[in-house]
């Protein structure tokens, strides 16, 4: 678990990564740069989540693989696992897609 | 003020200590909202997982009749400790000052799950009930009343011109209610009304995200779904805009379509 977290906090410009039970929005495990509230960063990447689902599930575009909140200073980045999403806090100039690979990759790992 | 000097020697004695909390309390019941505020959040800087902090926080906000913030903080109150009754009762008061009986009965029932012996909980049950019938002043915060939607909206004129402006793009007010575009499914069902409805409660969502996590607002939210990819942005701080493509399109690709149709969305609105 640690390990997979590691190689997500390895991407320049990740200021954390953490695991979330999508259930109820608690922390499994993380690994985040000072200042970063941990529990809150999880109660909020789940409802978001399950938001999002629901309104992706009207449209008719299946369930979410991955996605992305865009911020002025900063981005969250999610791929929601089996039971789990797996969550990363990022600058705003992080490379998306090799942070989206590692993401990737943590939740197969998951599995 | 014995009590708020006791209080304050023994948090300079131990400044990592939960005694801010009482002196925090005993401040804020004496009027001295300035201190008191600054004592709340020197302890939050100390425990930011600490949802008696949070509520402390709101109930000095909500005395500073700041009550978009105080709603915040007892809404994080609320995700750190689900049954936090102080945190609940704030969130129900709140929404009974802005009118949402439905809502403030809500909390107040789920603090009462938790707390039925709360003579507090009866009281505040039947100042809202009685708030029913006769409010006793009018909320100083109410929601603006929506605006009525316009006769002459000509809701295909909002993307006119741009790929897909009638089964892959919409536009939406904050209460969900749809302004233009349309949406459909893969097998060609209408879903528009049914995903607006959905998207009200995104945006928020994505909003508090952002500012909670110190990311500031936010521009927009990009997600690959299995069998397609969507993308919000909200072209003004009340609408939402959602642009919906098959899996095959990227999402970067799909991110500079949604901004020619913020772009376009946002003009039609300021002409309306």
């Amino acid at each position: 678990m640690n390990k997979a977290l590691d190689m997500i906090t390895r991407v320049r410009g990740v200021r954390g990564a953490m695991l979330v039970s999508a259930e109820d929005g608690l922390v499994v495990a993380e690994q985040l740069m000072e200042g970063i509230k941990g529990p809150a960063v999880a109660a909020l990447a789940a409802s978001l989540a399950g938001r999002l689902r629901r309104a992706m599930d009207a449209a008719g575009t299946g369930a979410a693989v991955f996605w992305h909140l865009q911020a002025e200073q900063g981005a969250l980045l999610v791929v929601p696992g089996t039971g789990l999403l797996v969550v990363a806090v990022a600058e705003p100039d992080v490379n998306i897609g090799l942070v989206r690979l590692e993401l990737l990759r943590a939740a197969e790992a998951m599995v | 003020m014995d009590e708020i000097r006791a209080l304050s020697a023994q948090l300079a004695q131990d400044p990592q200590s939960l005694v801010f909390l009482r002196l925090g309390e005993a401040l804020r019941r004496k009027g001295q909202l300035e201190q008191a505020l600054r004592v709340a959040v020197n302890g939050l800087e100390r425990h930011p997982h600490l949802a008696d902090a949070h509520d402390l926080y709101a109930r000095i906000l909500t005395d500073k009749h700041d009550y978009e913030r105080a709603f915040d903080e007892w809404d994080m109150a609320v995700r750190i400790a689900p049954h936090h009754t102080g945190a609940l009762k704030g969130l129900a008061f709140l929404y009974f000052k802005v009118g949402d009986i439905e809502q403030a009965e809500a909390h107040l029932a789920a603090a009462k799950r938790v707390e039925p012996d709360d003579p507090t909980l009866d009281q505040a049950f039947d100042m809202i009930r009685g708030g029913v019938k006769a409010p006793p002043s009018p909320p100083p915060q109410s929601p603006p009343p929506a605006p009525p939607q316009s006769p002459t909206l000509d809701e295909a004129r909002v993307f006119a011109g741009l790929e897909g402006a009638d089964e892959g793009l919409l536009l939406v007010d904050g209460a969900g209610r749809v302004l233009g575009g349309a949406l459909r499914d893969r097998a060609g069902a209408d879903v528009t009304d049914s995903v607006a409805a959905y998207l009200a409660g995104v945006s928020q969502e994505a909003a508090r995200t952002a500012k909670l996590l110190g990311l500031g607002a936010w521009n927009g939210l990009s997600s690959e779904g299995e069998h397609g990819n969507v993308h919000l942005a909200h072209p003004t701080p009340q609408a939402l805009l959602l642009v919906v493509r098959e899996r095959g399109m990227p999402l970067g690709r799909l991110a500079i379509l949604a901004q020619r149709a913020t772009i376009m969305a946002r003009r039609w609105l300021e002409r309306q």
